[in-house]
């Protein structure tokens, strides 16, 4: 039996390797074409996860590394959907994310910018979707930072996202970036992304829907997985 | 104008930056936050088959080593089973294997290394065998969206392996090869670029 295909990575729209305005990708680029392969055993299968691996907490920044109280910044949910591309949720998949705080630094030792450590933020979480595709965090809205690039680069607020779908042949990171930032176009790390309405779908509107009132601001982010056709044994060319 | 076809596009990738480790392995960037760091055990104590250790380095264009690259691996077990409910054998897997893997260099030398069981061979597409593999897939700063390769074993028959095969130019296919230091002790070095570019896939 064949294994059903994903549909092919669309590379007109993912950024390519070789992106000169953003330095340190000039010397980590391959120059060779990749060899497409189409979707084996090893290509379909992917690492599954639990309840187990992961605990109730993991998904609230605001808490997860609190030592004397709530971390400084503005409170806010980012929550939405994991998606495939013919729209149906991905269940039971795991998102991780990770970010600055809100003065911009990270916790990491690498990491030696002048905004200072908050002691009651680590700015790393990790949840499974529900069966449905839903996932949500609580958190605070991480802050701009300089990086060396040109002498005067800031990265635009952002959260990095990481996700793994069904299959290994799915698994994505990207940034989360936040509506009507004018830092996001000005970074050449968004810019490494050539299509326009790509770069839209990785910004997060402002869901006051989802905020709660006298407690925190809300945004959406959805994340759109790479979709599968059906088997040839089923006579459906679309999905399953 | 023809009716739209109403597909939605795969989010587009972005480079996992140079804190990767924050959100993937938080005790390398040097804080204790979950009960566990996942990825560290591939095989599993039980599992049965060749114990081994897979170490290398990843080096960009100038040969200098990637020292904040993230690794991932993915591998059937000995028997060639993925732990994967598409595998018609998933039943018959070894127990407690994962076959999941991710892996973190040294900061200071970038060398990175990982336990695990040797894979069978598994399956292929048209009913062609695929000689033993682990799936790699990497990101680091500089790297805009994930690569993706194989790595297979010197010390195995590939001379029937469908991917390898498809690699055009003969020389390269051993940039796909682990090399046998000593018993149980394998070295995979990828080269981002240049000479002995590593083979990658578009998978």
């Amino acid at each position: 039996m064949k294994p059903a295909e994903f549909y092919q990575r669309d590379r007109t729209s993912q950024p390519p390797a070789l992106t000169p305005d953003y330095k340190t990708s000039v010397a980590r680029s391959p120059r060779l074409a990749m060899l497409s392969l189409q979707g084996s055993m090893s290509e379909v299968t992917g690492p599954t996860f639990g309840h187990s691996d992961i605990d109730a907490i993991d998904n609230d920044l605001i808490r997860n590394y609190a030592k004397t109280g709530d971390p400084v910044g503005e409170r806010i949910i980012v929550h939405g959907r994991v998606l495939d591309e013919n729209g149906r949720g991905i269940p039971n998949t795991l998102v991780e994310i990770w970010q600055a705080n809100a003065g911009g630094r990270y916790r990491h030792k690498k990491d030696t910018y002048l905004a200072p450590i908050d002691p009651n933020f680590g700015g790393c979480g990790r949840t499974l979707t529900d069966d449905q595709g839903y996932y949500y965090f609580r958190t605070v809205k991480p802050g701009a930072y300089p990086w060396r690039n040109w002498v005067n680069n800031w990265r635009p607020a952002h959260i990095h996202v990481s996700v793994f779908g069904t299959s290994f042949s799915q698994r994505l990171i990207t940034q989360m970036y936040f509506e009507g930032d004018p830092l996001i176009a000005k970074c050449p790390i968004v810019a490494t992304i050539p299509d326009p309405r790509a770069i839209d779908q990785l910004i997060a509107p402002l869901d006051l829907n989802a905020a709660i009132p006298l407690d925190c601001l809300a945004y959406k982010f959805d994340i759109i997985l790479r979709g599968r056709r059906s088997t040839l044994f089923e006579n459906r060319l679309e999905g399953n | 104008m023809a009716q739209p076809l109403n597909y939605l596009n795969e989010s587009a990738s972005q480079t996992a930056g140079p804190y990767v480790h924050i959100g993937l392995a938080p005790g390398a960037a040097g804080f204790d936050i979950y009960r566990t760091q996942l990825g560290e055990d591939i095989a599993g104590p039980d599992a049965p088959g060749e114990r081994i250790r897979v170490e290398g380095v990843v080096m960009d264009g100038t040969g200098a080593p990637v020292k904040d690259v993230l690794l991932e691996v993915w591998q059937a077990d000995a028997a060639g089973i993925y732990p994967h409910a598409e595998d018609p054998r998933v039943a018959d897997c070894a127990p407690g294997f994962r076959g999941w893997g991710r892996v973190i260099t040294d900061f200071d030398t970038g060398l990175w290394a990982f336990d695990t069981v040797k894979p069978g061979p598994v399956m292929g597409r048209n009913g062609q065998m695929m000689a033993p593999h682990v799936s790699f897939w990497l990101v680091a700063r500089g790297i805009n969206i994930g690569l993706s390769t194989r790595m297979y074993f010197e010390d195995e028959d590939n001379s029937a392996d469908p991917v390898l095969n498809l690699v055009e130019q003969a020389p390269r296919r051993e940039t796909l090869l682990a090399r046998k230091v000593s018993p149980g002790l394998y070295r995979f070095d990828i080269r981002l670029q240049g000479d002995g570019e590593t083979v990658f896939l578009d998978i």
